[in-house]
């Protein structure tokens, strides 16, 4: 019930290329996060799946059944908008329930959809307001809400949590998160915030000028990242990218995470001088200066005292290094 | 302390041109209203006086009432205005709605065409305008001057509601298809109520040369069963002598009813714009 096959799929518009082929399976039940810089075609992706852009070419298929010139309505799907879009005319409860109603479901039906929605994210208390009456955070539950309602086969995510300050942000990704679990249910989630598609993910797909980089778990993509793209994107603060021959390698890049890399004041293999320093409490983060290396990031746990300016030496930890050829493409082995 | 200072000295300064600008704009509906509860000699003597109690007359009000079928002048004057109203925003609104929402060959350029109308004067066609009416047998009717009015209003309307519509938010809209909402619905339930500040004021840009227009109803519709206030009041008017009590008491009273519209759609304005559209 609810597994996504994307072959071949692109998008023009006029000639333009927005979608450049993606080929992709999402499983039943499982969490799909697109991620990519802004303009890599990723909201287009969704809006493709969700109907509201036709597709140029290729195939859209839920549970084997090709969709392509299917009503957005037709689907079986609901998305949740970064906008919230949440109908300004209408009730929190009528808010919810309209897709059923139009469906022709019967009332006590609804009632009963809308209530179970309401007591799985806590909307009991605002079910008679409207949407001008609510805080950024209801409205994006009223909006997730109206989302369970329809159990729909899919459900897409158009960056939710971009409208939504810090605080908020990690809690309705929690909710977000416990929702997944509770319903089992294939979510497709599109944001351009790595730290989101790490901690919700089962599989990440990520994008860059409409061409898909690469799929996998969000371990594997940090761990093993295929090229250089996906080794910057997926990390925060990013990691390092070292010019591999003047450190007498083979390779022509080596990428090494900031937290891979050794910090001393004594001795090193890269010379350089602290530019900035971040204590976060429970981390540092020690920007350096190098003479050969331009800038590069240091990232140390604990509290450590370091003074813009002090001279400092650093040395990759070579077993957790990456190396890329000069096409930025992973060399294993 | 300077900065507060000047601050004050530029909202009186802008409160001062706007209030000469107000004196100005009414100063000929004052007088025309004060003169009319005047007698015909006091409005010659003084017509800056307010009517006293020698000057106090309703004689043109009299005049108006008694002469002709001014009942029947006001509500075909009625009758033509909210009737192009209505379809001047109805088929604009659609129009509108059309051209900022989807995307077809030519979009640009219909736009560009339907919004062409407002940069030439309609009253240019008007020697073909009657030859048509008169071919479709439509003259001394009230439905020739709704068509042609809705014509003359139907250009702002498109440019003025697509640029509104454009900002209407997509995700709003799109929510609604995958509710399963037609696109009718979403036109009138979603996209409607927030463009009523837009609406309300291509109401008022419509609605008062409509009110006011001469031309049309005197080649369309002279008739004496077709006759719009502004028509009708011209009979006051004659080559030699003119009522001048008549022609003010019906200039006065003409004034009401599109005065009552204007109230109507300016408290729309004022409504949609505190309502505040759900972003």
């Amino acid at each position: 019930m609810g597994a996504l096959t994307l072959s071949k799929v692109t998008k023009s518009f006029g000639t333009t290329d927005v979608i450049k082929g993606v080929d992709l399976r999402v499983e039943d039940g499982e969490f799909c996060v697109f991620v990519g810089p802004s303009g890599c075609g990723k909201s287009t992706l969704l809006r493709m799946i969700a109907g509201l852009e036709d597709v140029t070419g290729g195939d859209v298929a839920i549970d084997g059944v090709r969709i392509n010139d299917l009503a957005p309505a037709k689907r079986e799907i609901s998305m949740v908008f970064q906008s919230y879009a949440l109908y300004p005319h209408l009730t929190v409860r009528d808010n919810m329930g309209l897709a059923l109603k139009q469906a022709g479901v019967p009332k006590a039906e609804i009632q009963a959809a809308t209530d179970k929605a309401a007591a799985m994210l806590s909307l009991g208390p605002l079910m008679a307001r409207r949407p001008a009456e609510l805080s950024g955070g209801q409205r994006q539950r009223v909006a997730i809400g109206r989302a369970i309602v329809r159990r729909p086969k899919l459900f897409l995510f158009d960056e939710p949590l971009s409208n939504l300050d810090a605080a908020l942000r990690v809690q309705t990704r929690i909710e977000i998160a416990r929702l997944h679990r509770d319903l089992g249910a294939t979510m497709i989630y599109v944001t351009h915030d790595q730290v989101e598609a790490m901690t919700l993910a089962d599989k990440i797909v990520v994008l860059r000028a409409g061409r898909v980089e690469q799929v996998g778990r969000p371990m594997d993509l940090y761990n093993d990242p295929d090229n250089t793209f996906v080794a910057g994107f997926i990390g925060s603060p990013q990691m390092n990218f070292l010019k591999a021959g003047a450190l007498g390698l083979r390779s022509d890049t080596l990428g090494i995470r900031p937290e891979h890399l050794e910090i001393s004041r004594a001795s090193g293999l890269i010379a350089g001088r602290v530019s900035h320093v971040e204590k976060l409490g429970g981390e540092t983060l020690v920007y350096v200066n190098t003479d050969t290396q331009g800038l590069l990031t240091v990232r140390l746990f604990g509290e450590h005292d370091f003074a813009v300016e002090e001279a400092v030496h650093l040395t990759p930890d070579q077993a957790r290094a990456f190396h890329f050829d000069a096409a930025g493409l992973r060399i294993r082995g | 302390m300077s900065q507060a200072r000047r601050s004050i000295a530029r909202s009186i300064a802008a409160h001062g041109v706007l209030i000469l600008w107000t004196v100005i704009a009414l100063f000929p509906v004052f007088v025309t209203v004060v003169n009319s509860f005047k007698s015909r000699k006091a409005i010659f003597a003084e017509p800056l006086a307010l009517p006293g109690p020698e000057s106090f007359d309703l004689v043109g009000y009299a005049t108006v009432l008694k002469q002709g079928d001014f009942f029947q002048y006001f509500l075909n004057s009625m009758t033509v205005t909210v009737g192009s109203l209505f379809f001047v925003l109805l088929f604009g609104a659609m129009a509108a709605f059309a051209l900022s929402e989807y995307r077809f060959r030519g979009n640009g350029l219909m736009g560009l065409y339907l919004a062409l109308g407002i940069m030439i004067p309609i009253r240019l066609g008007t020697v073909a305008i009657l030859q048509l009416m008169v071919a479709s047998g439509l003259v001394n009717t009230l439905t020739a001057l709704v068509l042609v009015y809705t014509a003359q209003g139907l250009p702002l309307a498109v440019f003025i509601l697509s640029e509104f519509m454009r900002n209407v938010s997509a995700d709003l809209k799109n929510a609604g298809r995958i509710d399963g909402l037609s696109e009718y619905t979403i036109f009138f339930k979603l996209v409607l109520p927030l463009v009523r500040p837009a609406m309300a004021t291509v109401a008022v840009f419509t609605l008062i040369p409509i009110w006011n227009d001469l031309w049309f109803p005197l080649i369309l519709a002279p008739s004496e069963a077709t006759k719009t206030i502004t028509l009708g009041s011209q009979v006051f008017i004659g080559q030699f002598v003119t009522n001048w009590n008549a022609v003010l008491a019906a200039l006065s009273l003409a004034i009401v009813p599109v005065l009552i519209l204007y109230l109507i759609f300016s408290r729309q304005l004022i409504r949609g714009i505190t309502a505040g559209a759900v972003k």
